[in-house]
């Protein structure tokens, strides 16, 4: 579905982005075609894993069941999940992400650290689709 | 600073959940508007229609949609789409016309008929779009960003629910006054506060709802409408329709990623307040000469924030300005006195042409029980998917 966006297991699990190599500019999603700095006479786009950690910028969540193309199950009760923005500072990036389930509002606070894990965004018989979620750092 | 364009007539119909289609009432408020400014259709020399995307396929083409309804009579034709920002865009393509000398008299109209529930993006699986990405990948609804503003404020400024309730009792009060809205109900801070959480921190009371509406205006220039015998019409005097600059660096509708800062700095202003920025300049104004603002509160925290991107107050004291009343009828600024969306509730292309209707009639002291007296300068803003904003400068 979002082909080439992160990349690897566990620990080892990360964001894919590009970055510019005349301004140094991060793109995540990747932007593969253009730089699309303004000032920037544009350079080689090449993939580059993002930070793992960052800063939580604000967050909130879903208590009603989001319309498709989301992909839930009508049939069961509906499980809110908090949603994360997440500033990372090398990159100087805001990125927006589900946090990993049990995670509530109730658990975060502005400013707090998370780290990028992987997380299941739906499966049928014979697909897992994988995603990527935001958890607090120091929650197994 | 350019030239000014005359607001002629002005016209609405009423919204809520009609459940009939968005032409009918494109076609009830352009003929209300019509007759405000006492011309006669077969005199309008273009008519330009905000799109809706939710109408089926004649909502793509808005213009010719409700010229066909009204009749067909030979009009110069337009269609706009720029999300949220499609009605004040099809006020400047209007405007743009007038000054260009290419017509003497716009017509121009936005209407829609909004689905029940979450505004979700069009049909398809379209995983380059990053409406679709948004929903598809993240099922995040347009509350799930009112919901990050609004806790974002809460960590930098100290704002709390009981403030942003406030706005919704601000507005609730002013939307019971006005016979267009929706909602027509004084709200109470326990009101808010009990209706159920639909994006941390955010209620349903904190919300816009989705509506059934329509709104019109009838421009002409300045000379016409001398011809015409209105000697001081309600005068547009400025239309913003900036782009953000990069790198965008607030996470905006329907993105899930900011640009970043790495290889450019950000410019110092966010974009809503460029928004408004542009229209001060090309207006010739600035936020201590206006009489009222109309703005889109989506949600009752984003009041705040235009608050303080319009210059009203400073970074972080919109809502010592709201405690102070400072922006409810008798403050020095009122904001939105038609009650808002707060009370309208979202029909997309019609919105912000319902705003300047708003205003038309506030600086003519035709406004009813929700009057601000001595209206005399007022801008209205927005912000649409995709980089669009919007802001109008209305005199009179
Ligand atoms: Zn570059």
């Amino acid at each position: 579905m979002v082909t080439g966006w992160f990349v690897g297991d566990g620990d080892d699990f990360r964001l894919l982005g590009t970055r510019c190599s005349a301004c140094g500019s991060v793109f995540f999603p990747r932007e593969d075609t253009h730089c699309r700095n303004p000032g920037c006479r544009g350079g080689d786009l090449e993939e580059v894993p993002l930070s793992r950690r960052g800063r939580v910028w604000s967050y909130t969540d879903s208590r009603y069941r989001p319309p498709s193309p989301y992909v839930t199950d009508p049939e069961l009760p509906w499980e809110p999940y908090a949603l994360i923005a997440v500033e990372l500072e090398s990159e100087r990036i805001v990125v927006l992400g589900q946090a990993v389930p049990g995670v509530t509002v109730a658990d975060l606070t502005v400013g707090m650290e998370v780290e990028v894990v992987p997380g299941v965004l739906d499966e049928d018989a014979e697909t897992t689709w994988t995603t990527w979620r935001w958890r607090p750092t120091g929650v197994a | 600073m350019t030239a000014e364009v005359a607001v002629l007539g002005a016209g609405m119909h009423p919204w809520g959940k009609w459940g009939r289609g968005f032409v009918e009432y494109g076609v009830k408020a352009a003929r209300a508007a019509l007759a405000d400014a006492g011309v006669d259709w077969r005199d309008v020399g273009s008519i330009v229609g905000a799109d809706t995307v939710r109408g089926g396929y004649p909502g793509y083409v808005a213009g010719a949609t409700f010229a066909k309804a009204l009749g067909w009579q030979g009009a110069r034709v337009a269609s706009v789409y720029a999300a949220c920002a499609s009605g004040a865009q099809a006020i400047n393509t209007a405007r743009a016309q007038i000054l260009a000398g290419l017509a003497d008299v716009v017509l121009v109209v936005g209407a829609d008929a909004a689905p029940k529930g979450f505004f979700r993006p069009a049909g398809g699986d379209r995983p380059d779009d990053p409406d679709w990405l948004r929903f598809r990948v993240l099922g995040a609804t347009n509350p799930t960003y009112f919901g990050l503003y609004a806790r974002r404020r809460m960590a930098v400024h100290g704002d709390t629910p009981e403030d942003f309730a406030q706005v919704k009792v601000k507005n609730a009060a002013m939307g019971a006054l006005n016979p267009n809205a929706r909602y027509r109900k004084r709200v109470t801070a326990e009101e808010v506060a009990a209706s159920a959480v639909v994006a941390d921190p955010l209620r349903l009371l904190d919300i816009c709802a989705t509506s059934d509406g329509g709104a019109a205006l009838v421009l002409s220039s300045m000379e016409f409408a001398r011809r015409h015998g209105a000697a001081e019409p309600v005068r547009i005097r400025a239309v913003s329709t900036v782009t953000p600059r990069y790198p965008n660096t607030v996470l905006d509708l329907p993105d899930i990623a900011t640009d970043s800062a790495v290889g450019a700095e950000p410019a110092g202003e966010p974009f809503r307040a460029s928004i408004a920025r542009a229209a001060y300049e090309e207006a010739g104004i600035g936020p201590e000469d206006l009489s009222l603002a109309e703005v889109y509160d989506l949600s009752t925290a984003l009041e705040l924030e235009w608050y303080e991107d319009l210059g009203l107050c400073g970074e972080g004291e919109a809502a010592k300005l709201l405690r102070e009343g400072v922006t409810a009828p008798g403050g020095r600024i009122p904001v939105n006195p038609s009650g808002g969306l707060a009370s309208f509730g979202e029909a997309v292309p019609a919105q912000a042409i319902a705003q300047v209707c708003e205003v038309t009639w506030q600086l003519r002291g035709q406004a009813g029980d929700r009057q601000i007296p001595d209206a005399r300068v007022a801008v209205t803003a927005n912000q649409g998917l995709f980089g669009h904003g919007s802001a109008v400068v209305a005199v009179r």
